[in-house]
Formats: C-alpha cells, sequence, structure tokens
C-alpha cells in the first residue's frame, strides 16, 4: 500500500491550492485500476413486444435503437407499438382478467409473484449489467440497489395476494379490471417492479409502457413472466415513446392509469382523462429539500447530502436538490462538500469504482446544462470538480451551487440530474418555511442529533416520504409518494395496495 | 290586526361571520307552496376566493387541535343540531319535503355528524402503521388533511347530501369552502347559523350560496383547494372539474351516490370518505446511539 502511494507520488495532482483541509483524499494521491463488471448482459439484437404471454414483432414492422449512454454505443433494435400494438395489448389483458387472472385464488396468484422474485435474485447480475448498459446507472447501484429492490417488491407484494381482507378493514378489496402503466427511465425494472407487483397482486391484470431509452430490462423481465408460467396476458409490455404512451394511457380499456414521470405530462395525462372516470395514481416530480441542522453529525450528513442528490445522477424524483443549511455550520458543510464531490469517480458506468455514471440522454444532458447555465446567470456561485470525463458517451461533472436564492430556477424547477442548490437558514421556522415553499412535495431529508426536532420536521414538512438522518433509503413495505404537484397515491406498503383496488 | 313577523335576511356562513356577496348580487327562491321566501345572496368567484382565504387561515390552527378535540367539537355540531331539529324540519317541509322524510333527514344528518366525531380519534389507527424495513430505522406511515377541500353538495337531499361531504373532510384537520344546493340553499344557511354556536373555529367550514354554473369553474382551478368533494354532478360538470384540477394535480372525489337513498345508507359514511381526503406521510427515524 504504501509503496504504491510512494510510486504514484509523482503522478499527484497539483491543483490543491485554496483546499481547505489537508487531509487525505482518497484518488487524489492515486489512480484506480479500471474495474470493469464483465458478466454477460444476455441481449438479443432485437426486441419484439410482449403481449399475450409471446415476443411478437409491431404491426408496422417498425423497430428503434437503444444506446448505451456511457459510449452512445447501439446495443438493441426496440420493437415501436403502434395503436393496433396496444389494442392488441389491451385485448390480451382483458382477455387474461376475464377468463384466468381475477378467478384464481389469491395463494395461487402469489406464488407467481414468488416465481417471479426468485427467478429475478437468480438471473440478478444479468439483470444489472443490462440495467447499467442501457440506463446508464453505476454498476454498483444496478447490482446494489435496482435489482434486489426489484425483486424485494415482487416478493413483499405476493405475500398480500392471499390477505387482501386485512388490507381495507371494514370493507372488500376487489380488483379494478386491467391497468395501463407509463414508467420513466431512471429506474426502469424498479419503477417496472413498483407497478406490477401491487397491481398483480391485487387481480389486476396489466399493459406497461418502459421507457424508450431503457426498454431492455423490461423485455428481459418479460422472458421470466415466461419462465415462470404467468398466465399469458396478465402482463403485456408495449414499447415505443411519447406516442405509444398516450395510446396506453388514453386507451378506453384500463379502469386505472398509473403514471411515473413528470409534473409536467402527469398534468397532460390528466387533462386527457379528464371526460372520463379511470381512476389514476400520478407519482410526478419534486424539489426535494435536505436540511442539515447546525447539531447534526456533519460528516453523516456530507454522506447523506452526496446521497441524496448524486444518487443515479441525480435522476431520481426525490433527489435532494435542494441542501438547506443552518447558517453556523454553512461554511464548514460547503468545505466538506467540495472535499467530497472532489473524489467522486465519474466515469464509465461498468465500472465497479463508478460513483456517478452517464446521464441518460442526449436530451437530458442539454436540459441540466440549460438549467445550469441559468444558474450562473441568476448569480449563483458554481463548484464543479476537475475531473476527467469520458470523451464518448453522455456525462456531467457534479455540480454545487452555493449563494442560491429561493427565486432562482435552479431552487425551483426539478434538473433531474447531479447538481445540488444550496441555501441557508437561521431559524427552525425559516427552514420550514423554505422547505415547503415549493409546488412539489415528494420528500425530505432532515439532519440533526435530536429526536424531538426529527419529528417536529416530520410534522411540519409538506411531503410524502421524511429521511430523518439517512436519505434515498427505499423499501417495499414502506410507501412513496408526493403531495401537491408531486401526484397522488401510493406506491408500496398497505397504502400502495390501495390504489390498485376497489372497496366493495 | 295580526302582528307582522320579523323576516331574515339569509346570509351564508364564511369565515366565521355571516356575509352578503361582496356583489351585492341576490336571488330571490320561493317555497314549496311558490310563495316568495328570501333573497339568497349570490356568491361570486371573488366571494369564493375569499372563502378559500379563510379556510386556509383556519387550517393550521384547525389541524393541530387534538384529535380528541376535534371529535367533541364534531359531537357538538350535532348537539347544535339536535337542539334545532324542529327549527330544521320544517325548513326541509317549507321547501318540500313531507314531514317524516324531513324528519327523517335531520335525524340522519345528526347520526352522521356523531358518526365521524367518533372516527376523528381513531381513522389514524386504522390507516396508518408500522412499517418493517430493512434497515435500521423506525419507519412509519401516518396521515395529515390534505389542506382545504371545495364541496360542492348535491340538490337534493339539501342538508344530509352537505353534511354527508363537509363532515368527513374536517373530521381529519381539513378546512372546507362547501357549495350549498343551488336549488335549495336556505338549509345550508340555517346549518351555518349551527356551525357559529357549535365551537367550531370560524373559518373551518365555509359555506357559499350561488349558482353552479358560476362557481364551478373556480373550484376546480383554484389552486389553494387542494381536492374537491363533489356530488351529483352532471358530464360537464365532472369533465370541467377534473380539467382544472390537472392544473395543480388537485385530487377530485365525486361521490357515485345519485339518490335520496343512497345518501340515507350505510354506505354513504365511512372510514375511507376521511381517507379520501388525507396525505400519507412516510417517516424514516433512525435507531442506534
Amino acid at each position: 500500500m504504501s509503496t504504491l502511494a510512494v510510486q504514484k507520488k509523482n503522478t499527484r495532482p497539483v491543483a490543491r491550492a485554496g483546499r481547505p483541509a489537508p487531509e487525505l483524499i482518497f484518488g487524489d494521491l492515486w489512480e484506480f485500476d479500471p474495474a470493469p463488471e464483465t458478466a454477460d448482459p444476455k441481449l438479443k439484437p432485437r426486441y419484439d413486444l410482449f403481449i399475450g404471454g409471446e415476443f411478437v414483432a409491431p404491426k408496422s414492422g417498425k423497430y428503434f435503437d437503444t444506446i448505451n449512454p456511457g459510449n452512445e454505443q447501439k446495443l438493441a433494435e426496440i420493437a415501436l407499438a403502434g395503436r393496433d400494438d396496444v389494442d392488441a395489448a389491451y385485448a390480451a389483458a382483458q382477455r387474461a382478467y376475464d377468463t384466468v387472472w381475477a378467478r384464481m385464488p389469491g395463494r395461487e396468484r402469489a406464488k407467481y409473484l414468488f416465481r417471479i422474485a426468485r427467478l429475478l435474485q437468480d438471473r440478478a447480475r444479468e439483470f444489472a449489467v443490462a440495467e447499467t448498459l442501457n440506463g446508464g446507472k453505476p454498476i454498483k447501484e444496478s447490482r446494489d440497489f435496482d435489482v434486489p429492490m426489484a425483486a424485494a417488491h415482487f416478493f413483499y407484494h405476493a405475500g398480500w395476494a392471499d390477505k387482501l381482507e386485512y388490507v381495507a378493514p371494514g370493507r372488500r378489496a376487489a380488483p379494478l379490471g386491467v391497468v395501463g402503466q407509463v414508467i420513466p427511465w431512471n429506474f426502469p425494472l424498479l419503477m417496472l417492479a413498483w407497478k406490477i407487483a401491487p397491481a398483480l397482486a391485487m387481480g389486476n391484470c396489466v399493459v406497461l409502457k418502459p421507457a424508450e431509452t431503457t426498454s431492455i430490462t423490461c423485455l428481459k423481465l418479460g422472458e421470466i413472466l415466461q419462465d415462470a408460467g404467468l398466465p399469458p396476458g396478465v402482463v403485456n409490455f408495449v414499447t415505443g415513446a411519447g406516442e405509444t404512451g398516450a395510446a396506453v394511457m388514453g386507451h378506453p380499456t384500463p379502469a386505472k392509469v398509473a403514471f411515473t414521470g413528470s409534473t409536467e405530462v402527469g398534468k397532460i395525462i390528466m387533462r386527457s382523462l379528464a371526460g372520463t372516470e379511470k381512476k389514476m395514481t400520478m407519482e410526478l416530480g419534486g424539489k426535494a429539500a435536505n436540511i442539515v441542522f447546525d447539531d447534526a453529525p456533519l460528516d453523516q450528513a456530507v454522506e447523506g447530502i452526496v446521497n441524496g442528490i448524486f444518487f443515479n445522477q441525480g435522476h431520481v424524483c426525490c433527489a435532494g436538490s435542494r441542501l438547506l443549511v443552518h447558517e453556523p455550520v454553512a461554511e464548514q458543510v460547503l468545505a466538506k462538500l467540495k472535499n467530497r464531490i472532489r473524489v467522486l469517480r465519474v466515469g464509465d458506468p461498468m465500472d465497479k469504482n463508478t460513483d456517478v455514471g452517464a446521464i441518460n440522454s442526449k436530451p437530458q444532458l442539454e436540459k441540466i446544462a440549460e438549467l445550469v447555465a441559468s444558474g450562473t446567470k441568476e448569480g449563483a456561485e458554481m463548484f464543479q470538480p476537475p475531473c476527467r470525463l469520458p470523451t464518448k458517451g453522455y456525462y456531467f461533472r457534479p455540480t454545487l451551487f452555493s449563494g442560491v436564492s429561493m427565486s432562482h430556477r435552479i431552487a425551483r424547477e426539478e434538473i433531474f440530474g447531479p447538481v445540488l442548490s444550496i441555501l441557508t437558514f437561521r431559524t427552525v421556522d425559516e427552514a420550514i418555511e423554505k422547505a415547503n415553499n415549493t409546488a412539489y412535495g415528494l420528500s425530505a431529508g432532515v439532519w440533526t442529533d435530536k429526536g424531538s426536532r426529527i419529528l417536529k420536521m416530520s410534522v411540519e414538512l409538506k411531503a410524502g416520504v421524511v429521511w430523518a438522518n439517512t436519505y434515498n433509503k427505499f423499501d417495499p413495505t414502506s410507501p412513496f409518494g408526493g403531495y401537491k404537484e408531486s401526484g397522488f397515491g401510493r406506491e408500496g406498503g398497505r397504502q400502495g395496495l390501495l390504489d390498485y383496488c376497489k372497496l366493495i | 290586526m295580526s302582528r307582522l313577523p320579523i323576516t331574515k335576511t339569509p346570509k351564508p356562513y364564511v369565515g366565521g361571520a355571516f356575509i352578503r356577496s361582496e356583489s351585492g348580487r341576490t336571488f330571490p327562491i320561493a317555497d314549496a307552496a311558490g310563495d316568495f321566501f328570501a333573497n339568497i345572496p349570490q356568491c361570486t368567484r371573488k366571494d369564493l376566493r375569499n372563502a378559500v382565504e379563510a379556510a386556509a387561515k383556519a387550517g393550521p390552527g384547525w389541524a393541530k387541535r387534538t384529535a380528541y378535540n376535534r371529535a367533541q367539537i364534531l359531537y357538538r355540531l350535532g348537539e347544535m343540531l339536535e337542539a334545532r331539529r324542529s327549527e330544521m324540519i320544517d325548513t326541509l317541509v317549507r321547501f318540500g319535503a313531507v314531514k317524516g322524510a324531513a324528519a327523517k333527514e335531520v335525524e340522519a344528518a345528526i347520526d352522521r355528524l356523531v358518526y365521524y366525531a367518533g372516527w376523528a380519534d381513531k381513522y389514524e389507527q386504522v390507516l396508518g402503521n408500522v412499517n418493517p424495513v430493512a434497515s435500521p430505522h423506525f419507519n412509519f406511515t401516518v396521515t395529515e388533511p390534505m389542506g382545504v377541500i371545495g364541496v360542492i353538495a348535491p340538490a337534493a337531499p339539501a342538508l344530509l347530501g352537505l353534511i354527508s361531504l363537509v363532515a368527513p373532510a374536517i373530521t381529519s384537520g381539513n378546512t372546507v369552502v362547501a357549495l350549498a344546493s343551488e336549488t335549495t340553499p336556505y338549509p345550508a344557511i340555517l346549518l351555518g347559523e349551527m356551525l357559529a354556536t357549535s365551537d367550531l373555529p370560524g373559518g373551518v367550514v365555509n359555506i357559499l350560496t350561488g349558482h353552479r354554473k358560476e362557481l364551478v369553474p373556480t373550484f376546480a382551478t383554484h389552486t389553494h383547494l387542494r381536492a374537491i368533494s363533489a356530488a351529483g354532478v352532471g358530464a360537464d360538470e365532472r369533465k370541467a372539474l377534473r380539467l382544472g384540477a390537472a392544473e395543480s394535480v388537485k385530487r377530485v372525489r365525486i361521490s357515485d351516490t345519485t339518490d335520496a337513498a343512497g345518501w340515507f345508507a350505510d354506505g354513504a359514511q365511512s372510514l375511507y370518505a376521511i381517507r379520501d381526503f388525507l396525505e400519507f406521510k412516510t417517516t424514516w427515524h433512525p435507531i442506534g446511539a
């Protein structure tokens, strides 16, 4: 170890001037060797639609390319579903609902979900690699978070399928019928699990559309559904972009539609369904406050702030994108944060050491760049570490903005990238007022040593999830979803199940 | 010569006070016999916005009351209605109900208030829970009121329909701006007088009278109304409410109850009517030294 340090000493970067703390910084004294994940994602060159338990070509015969945002190389071709394909998917789902799924005893439905969970665990590494290749997230996240958590969601909901009489005391919970679901590109497999598992446990059948940039793990899951022997048509996957999504949401068949994505698109869907009696769940955007008090364990808080905003490149609807720091510790926290993000490893998502991977798509990269430019223009002070970015692929440096005011766009608009806006506060009331001063209300973080203050903040913050001395924690048992313009309905836990049934 | 009685000027109850419409407009209503009864304020969009402001102001205080206290206040409202039972029955009869049906409606309305009074300190125990997460956190889900709820009452039954929508919303600490039955607004005016003497803080329940056509679009689009609870709405109104609601991702609950029998049924009161106007908040509290 010591010899290595000595050897590499000559290549040590010199740009340490003005750095606050003379501490040992990992990754600064030596280079990390590449540690590529090499498991085979078992990709097919071309993916068809998954309808009625079979992979079928789109009626139009059209396909689109899906790429690896980490190097811009083509991974596979994905079927482009048109209106008639969506019709076929809904017909298959309705048939499965009428003839099989709704009549099946809960304990049997449960076994299919258990099977899916197990089969996904079996192929976890393969799915993690596919997820990272297609989405750009670091392999350590897809391996340690996305895939195991998706399996956990199937496992948790499986057990509910034969215990539905405990979901809604005083009433009987009955399935709705067929549900249409559209999910985003930030957690492709996990969002799919969040949508499908409760729907199936309740006895509904599904037509789901993944995001156009991240269809692969969804279609790979189709293989698992086949292996599990899930009756044909219970789950159907149609792939494509906005037009396909509109066809899925606007179709007359589904009794309910569930959408996860931007608030802007959520509103469009709500308007388009205004004349119908369809039930809806909307899991929309966020601009979460992560609030650090002066009594917080600061080193732990800094790790939590970093995880809160740089997890999955900040492509997280509940990202802690507004840091509210108590004035007495503001300078200290900023210095520690700068130190910390200097050593974030940004680059190849497939490298096991990578902390921040690739931005999911070029349009998203452009949106982030545009909002960051507005931050500088509106007078906030920007800090980016001097890391090297790969020449190919979509990457963005972890970015801090200090001196941000509530009126700045970077404090109000969802950036959905690795960009943290830092604001300060003096009193508890000011922190609450600033945290709640947004149209969103998805999540919030609180860092303090005082349990009573955690509970006080939790009561006052208008957000569906409050993390105390932690951030971006998820669990199938823990309901997730927002207040206000962050949407309605919950996913996970007992509360999430209630959004997939009618009460009789 | 017989004494000429003093007639009452009907005034809606808003912000704990009895108001006239800011516009000064009224519309005449007749009783079941067709005789002129009174001029009812024709509230405007501005009156609605003022009422929302009053409700928003009352909201935090009402939500912070203990569940036990809210329960007692709802029960007290039942007491006020019971005490003025005969006056309310006479009113319903005057506007066309037969005596027996009127009595039944008033009794059902009182019982409904008592039903929800009893829920105030219990729904949380049934709807919230602790979640066994796979990490060292005490993770719990509790409910919170949404804020200001817009209530659009059905044309009939004028009293029971209104109370059936207002009571579950305020049980959990929401505040309400309600639009009374357009065809039979007077029972809602009378209810306002009972609210005023019921210990319910001013602004928790605000009742407007006026024309649905004029006010529904503003109910739909007002961003401070976090949810709409409506009954007896036609297809056009449903669509208008949902279109407007999309602008601020507002929650819309439209009651399926369409006939009088439905409002009297047990199914018209429910824990889940309270739940419809709650947000669920999940907190991850660390466990450890």
